[in-house]
C-alpha cells in the first residue's frame, strides 16, 4: 500500500511533534524529582539566607541615578552615608561622620570623618572619597539626577585631611545631619565617564562600605547580598540577604505562608486577615510613614505672578475650604477604606516622628459637622438653590473636578464617600482619575487632589513643598511645589526653623508650621495608613523596628532591619523538603506508569484492530 | 470535494499540480509562480513593518503625558534644564527629525535609550526576550499538541460523552481568568494544600545561586506551573479549531474510500482526514506563534517572570516612550514575521494557494 509512502514525510512531521510534546512533558514531569526538591529558602546548604519579597522594580543602581525606594534601600545597605537615624527616635546619629559642628557664622560645617571604615576591595574610606562625591554632584548634571537637591545650597566643599570634611553653604541649614547621600569611592567612580547613563550594575560585587555588598542583581528576579564582615558597627547575622521579585501581592504572600521568603510587606487587609492565623508568621501593622490627605487647588501661579490652571475660584476662599475639610469624615475613612490599617490624620507630620509631631488644640479642631459646613459655606456667599444644589459666585451649582490616581482604590473609595458627603451639601464631584496625574497636576488643572507624601525624619523637604519658593519660576517651568501653596507667614517659619540648629526651637518652629497649614485648610490629612508587613518567625528570631517600640520593618531611614536580623535556630525545613522529594517522586513514577500504561492499551487496541 | 482532489499536508514541493479537476485547471501553479508569490510576500511583510515602525513612532505620542515631566517628577526643574533634558532624548527636534531619528537608529537596532532605566531599549529587551520564549515557547509547544490531539479525538468520537466531556473541559478553561488559574494553582501546587504538599516555587523563573545543570534544572522546575496555567488555559482553543475543522471533512467521500479500501479506522483518521482538516489550525498555530514573543502579561505576572509582559506594563505605566515603541515594534514584527512564514508555507502544504 503506498499510503505509507505518500504520507511519509508528514507521517515523520507528525512524530517529531509528538516527540517535542512527549519530550517538552517528560522534561516537566522530569524535573519533579527527588533530586530537585522545593527550596526552603531559609536553610539553603545550611546557609542562613534572609529573603525579602519585592515588587518595584530597580530603576538604577548608581546612587548618582536611583530614585525608587527599592534602589535608594540597596544604596542604605551598600554605602554610608555621613550620618543616619537613631531607630529609636530618629535623631541623627554617627554614619560615615563620628561627629558634625556648625561654624560660629552657621555657613560652615565640619565633619569628623571615622578611620575604621573600609571599602570592600580593602582601601580606606576617607574624607576625600566624601568631597568627591559631593562635588561631582555640584559640577556634573548627570550625577545632580537623584540628589542634586541636598547639594542645592552649598557653596565648596574640601577634604583638608583624611578624616576632616568642610562643607561650605550658601546660606544656614539645618538639616545638615540628615544629607541622605551614599558616600560612594573615589578610586572605583572617578572613572564613570558619563553619570547620567552608568547604572553600577554589570560588575559585582559592588564595592562599598555599608553593611551589605551587593553580589549580584537580574533585573526582576533578584538582587543578592552578603554581609560585610568588616563593617565598621558589626557584621550582619545572616549568611545572606536576598531581595526576590514578587509582582503579584497573593503570590508573595502565598511565598511567606511557603517559607520560600522570610518578609512580605505592602499588605492589604485581606491579606493581613489572611495571615494573622497562620502558625510561624507575625503580621506588623506598624504606624506608617506617610499621610494621606485631599489638597485643593489655591489658585496655580508662578513665582513672576503669572497665574495658570483653572482651578475653582472658590477655593481661594479659605471658608469653603474649611467647610469641604469639615465635611469629611476622617473616622469613617480610616475605618472603611483602611478598615482599621491607618490612624485618623489631623496634623501634617505622622505621629511616628515624635519629635515633630503636632496636633490642633480643642478649640482649633476641625471635626466632621455637615451642618456646620453648609453654615460656613453660607455665610462665604455660596448659598442653595431651589434644587438644592450649591451656586457658585457666578449663578451656577459648584462642581468640583477631584484628581485621583487610577491605580489607587483607596482614592476611588474615598472618592464615592465625597460625593455622598459634599453632595448633601449641594457640591457636585467628578472623581477624574487618571493613569498620569502629573501633567493636569503641574498644569494647575484641578480643583482638589489626592496626595500623599512619606515624611523623612527630617520634615525639611515635606515642609517645603509648600513654601511660595517651591512655586514654578515661570509657567514653563516645573516647580517643587506640592499644590502650589504660597503663604507668607508659612513662608516667615520656614526660614526660621533652617536656620535654627538649636532641634528643640527648630522642633517648635515646625509645629507652628504645621497649625498654620491646618488653618488655612489647604490640606486636609485624612489618614496616616499603615505599614503593614509580615514575616516569619520560624526564620527571623529578631529584628528591629523603626521607631523601635512599634515602627516597620521594611523601606526604614537605614540599614537598622535587615542589619539587625537574627536567624531562628534550625528549624525542620530541610526534613520537609526530602520528604516533600519523596511525594514527588512518587507523584512523578504514578504519571510515568500511567502514561506507559495509556500507550500499551493503544498499541493493544491498535493491533486487535488490525486483525479485524 | 473529492478524494483525487485532496492535497498532501506537506511533501509537495516539486511543482507538481494535484491530479483532479479544478477550476483553473491543473497547470495552473507553475515553478515561476511561487517565487512571484514569495516575492508579493515578502515585498508585503516589508510593508508591514515600514507600517508599524510609523505606528509605533505616532501612536505612543498620542499618549497623554510629558515624559520629562514625570521623570522630573518632585523636583524643581527651570526651564534650562527641561530644555536639556528634552535635549538629550531628542525630544526638542521636529516630529519629523524625530521620527527619520528614529527610524534610521531603529534600521541598525537602535531603538533609543530607556527613560526610567537610563539604559539601551535593546538591552532591556534582549535581557527579557529569551525568558518570555522560554515561557511562552514551552507552553505553545505543548498546547498545540495537546489541542490537536484531544482536538481530533473530540471530532472522531463526535457527540459521544467523552467529546463532550473533552469540549465542555477546554471550553471551561478557555474562559478561566488565566491569572486566578494562577494563582489557583499556586495555592494548590507551590504553597500545598490538604495533603497536596507544595511541590513547585511560588514564583520567579530562577532560585539564584545554582549553576551549571542544577541552574537547568531549577528554571524548569520554575517554569512548571506558569507553563501548566498557559497551557490550561490555551490548549482549547486549539482543540475547538481542530475539531470544528475535522467534523467539516468527516462527511467527506474521500473518507468513505478510504473505508471502502479495508484502511482501519484509525489510519483513515490519521492519514487522510486530521491531514486536510489542519489548514485552519495551522493559522492558528502561526498566529500564536507570533504571539508568543509578546508574553503574556497576566501569567508573567501572577508568576512573577521577569519577561516582555512585565516590561510593556512598567514601559507603558510611565509612560517610557522609547520603551514602548521598542517593545511594539517587536512584537508587532513578530507576528508579521510568523504570518508571512505561514504564507510562505501554506503553498507548500495546500498547493491551491498562491496559484
Amino acid at each position: 500500500m503506498d499510503t505509507h509512502d505518500q504520507y511519509g514525510a508528514r507521517g515523520t512531521v507528525l512524530r517529531l511533534l509528538a516527540a517535542a510534546g512527549a519530550a517538552a512533558l517528560t522534561l516537566t514531569v522530569g524535573l519533579v524529582t527527588p533530586l530537585n526538591p522545593a527550596p526552603q529558602q531559609a536553610e539553603a546548604d545550611g546557609k542562613k539566607v534572609l529573603t525579602v519579597a519585592v515588587a518595584q522594580s530597580v530603576d538604577s543602581l548608581s546612587p548618582f541615578l536611583a530614585a525608587r525606594l527599592v534602589s535608594t534601600s540597596m544604596h542604605r545597605l551598600t554605602y554610608e552615608y555621613l550620618t543616619n537615624y537613631d531607630p529609636k527616635d530618629n535623631h541623627a546619629v554617627p554614619g560615615l561622620a563620628t561627629k558634625w559642628e556648625p561654624s560660629a557664622d552657621k555657613l560652615t560645617w565640619t565633619y569628623t570623618i571615622r578611620d575604621n571604615s573600609k571599602w570592600s576591595d580593602g582601601k580606606q574610606a576617607t574624607a576625600e572619597d566624601a568631597a568627591w562625591t559631593f562635588n561631582t554632584m555640584m559640577t556634573d548634571e548627570g550625577a545632580a539626577t537623584a540628589n542634586g537637591s541636598f547639594v542645592a545650597n552649598f557653596k565648596k566643599v574640601t577634604a583638608p585631611s583624611p578624616t576632616k570634611l568642610v562643607i561650605e553653604l550658601k546660606k544656614p541649614q539645618a538639616t545638615m545631619a540628615a544629607l541622605d547621600v551614599p558616600i560612594v569611592p573615589k578610586h572605583v567612580w572617578e572613572k564613570v565617564d558619563d553619570f547620567s547613563k552608568f547604572n553600577n550594575d554589570k560588575s559585582f560585587p559592588v564595592v562599598g562600605n555599608g553593611p551589605f555588598i551587593l553580589t549580584g542583581y537580574k533585573a526582576d528576579s533578584y538582587v543578592r547580598l552578603k554581609p560585610n564582615k568588616s563593617f565598621w558597627r558589626g557584621a550582619p547575622k545572616f549568611d545572606e540577604l536576598v531581595f526576590k521579585y514578587y509582582k503579584d501581592g497573593d503570590a508573595a504572600v502565598a511565598a511567606l505562608q511557603k517559607g520560600e521568603v522570610s518578609f512580605v510587606s505592602g499588605l492589604t487587609p485581606a491579606q493581613a486577615a489572611a495571615l494573622k492565623g497562620e502558625a510561624d508568621v507575625t503580621v506588623n501593622d506598624a504606624p506608617g510613614r506617610r499621610f494621606y490627605a485631599l489638597a485643593t487647588n489655591p489658585g496655580a501661579r508662578s513665582k513672576d505672578g503669572e497665574k495658570f490652571g483653572d482651578g475653582h475660584a472658590s477655593l481661594l476662599d479659605q471658608r469653603v475650604r474649611q467647610a469641604l475639610f469639615m465635611a469629611v469624615d476622617r473616622r469613617t475613612v480610616v475605618d472603611k477604606v483602611f478598615q482599621g490599617h491607618a490612624e485618623e490624620g489631623e496634623g501634617y507630620i505622622p505621629p511616628r516622628f515624635s519629635t515633630y509631631y503636632w496636633q490642633p488644640t480643642d478649640g482649633q479642631k476641625i471635626t466632621y459637622d455637615p451642618e456646620k459646613a453648609a453654615q460656613l459655606l453660607k455665610e462665604a456667599g455660596y448659598p442653595k438653590n431651589g434644587d438644592g444644589k450649591l451656586v457658585g459666585k457666578n449663578g451656577k451649582p459648584v462642581t468640583y473636578r477631584v484628581l485621583c490616581h487610577a491605580t489607587d482604590p483607596q482614592d476611588k473609595a474615598v472618592g464615592k464617600y465625597l460625593q455622598e458627603w459634599w453632595g448633601k451639601l449641594g457640591i457636585g464631584v467628578e472623581l477624574d482619575c487618571r493613569d498620569n496625574v502629573s501633567d493636569p497636576w503641574l498644569a494647575g488643572e484641578y480643583d482638589l487632589a489626592f496626595d500623599g507624601w512619606s515624611v523623612n525624619p527630617d520634615p525639611d523637604f515635606v515642609l517645603s513643598i509648600h513654601t511660595c519658593s517651591a512655586l514654578p519660576a515661570t509657567p514653563k517651568d516645573i516647580g517643587a511645589t506640592d499644590n502650589f501653596i504660597c503663604d507668607k507667614k508659612f513662608d516667615e517659619l520656614y526660614a526660621q526653623q533652617l536656620a535654627e540648629y538649636d532641634p528643640a526651637k527648630r522642633a517648635e518652629i515646625v509645629k507652628k508650621m504645621e497649625s498654620r497649614l491646618y488653618d488655612t485648610g489647604y490640606m486636609n490629612v485624612m489618614a496616616y495608613p499603615n505599614a503593614v508587613e509580615a514575616y516569619r518567625t520560624d526564620q527571623i528570631a529578631s529584628i528591629t523596628k523603626m521607631p523601635e517600640a512599634a515602627g516597620n520593618i521594611y523601606g526604614q531611614d537605614g540599614y537598622w532591619s535587615w542589619w539587625s536580623a537574627t536567624p531562628a535556630a534550625a528549624s525542620e525545613s530541610s526534613d520537609d523538603s526530602s520528604q516533600t522529594g519523596v511525594i514527588i517522586g512518587i507523584v512523578a513514577g504514578v504519571v510515568v506508569l500511567a502514561g506507559l500504561g495509556a500507550f500499551f492499551a493503544m498499541r493493544h487496541r491498535a493491533t486487535a484492530e488490525d486483525r479485524e | 470535494m473529492t478524494a483525487e482532489a485532496t492535497p498532501p499536508l506537506v511533501g509537495k514541493t516539486d511543482g507538481r499540480a494535484p491530479a483532479g479537476p479544478s477550476a483553473r485547471g491543473p497547470r495552473a501553479r507553475t515553478t515561476a509562480g511561487y517565487p512571484r508569490y514569495v516575492a508579493g510576500k515578502l515585498g508585503g511583510a516589508a510593508v508591514s513593518l515600514l507600517a508599524v515602525l510609523v505606528t509605533s513612532f505616532f501612536l505612543f505620542r498620542l499618549i497623554p503625558g510629558d515624559p520629562v515631566k514625570f521623570m522630573t517628577g518632585g523636583r524643581q526643574v527651570s526651564a534650562e534644564q527641561l530644555a536639556a533634558y528634552r535635549r538629550e532624548f531628542g525630544l526638542d527636534l521636529p516630529t519629523w527629525e524625530q521620527f527619520t531619528d528614529y527610524c534610521g537608529k531603529a534600521l541598525t537596532g537602535d531603538l533609543g535609550t530607556s527613560y526610567q532605566f537610563r539604559a539601551p531599549v535593546i538591552d532591556k529587551i534582549t535581557e527579557a526576550l529569551p525568558n518570555t520564549l522560554l515561557l511562552t515557547g514551552t507552553s505553545f509547544v505543548l498546547y498545540t499538541a495537546l489541542g490537536i490531539f484531544l482536538g481530533t479525538r473530540a471530532a472522531w468520537r463526535n457527540g459521544r460523552l467523552g467529546d463532550r466531556l473533552n469540549t465542555g473541559l477546554a471550553l471551561t478553561l478557555y474562559s478561566i481568568p488565566s491569572f486566578w488559574l494562577g494563582l489557583l494553582l499556586i495555592i494548590v501546587f507551590a504553597v500545598g494544600i490538604g495533603p497536596i504538599p507544595g511541590l513547585f516555587p511560588t514564583g520567579g523563573m530562577e532560585s539564584g545561586d545554582e549553576q551549571g545543570f542544577a541552574y537547568v534544572l531549577d528554571v524548569a522546575h520554575h517554569l512548571v506551573l506558569p507553563v501548566v496555567t498557559l497551557v490550561a488555559v490555551e490548549y482549547g482553543q486549539t482543540l475547538l479549531v481542530t475539531r470544528s475543522a475535522l467534523l467539516d471533512e468527516m462527511g467527506s467521500d474521500y473518507l468513505t474510500t478510504a473505508r471502502a479500501k479495508g484502511l482501519r479506522d484509525d489510519l483513515v483518521r490519521r492519514r487522510h482526514a486530521v491531514p486536510n482538516a489542519l489548514l485552519p489550525t495551522m493559522t492558528l498555530i502561526f498566529i500564536n506563534l507570533g504571539r508568543t514573543v509578546a508574553g503574556v502579561i497576566l501569567v508573567e505576572t501572577v508568576f512573577s517572570w521577569p519577561g516582555l509582559g512585565g516590561l510593556f506594563y512598567q514601559a507603558l505605566s510611565v509612560p517610557d516612550l522609547p520603551l514602548v515603541q521598542g517593545l511594539f515594534f517587536v512584537f508587532a514584527a513578530a507576528v508579521i514575521v510568523m504570518n508571512t512564514l505561514a504564507d510562505l508555507i501554506y503553498p507548500l502544504l495546500d498547493p491551491r494557494v498562491g496559484r
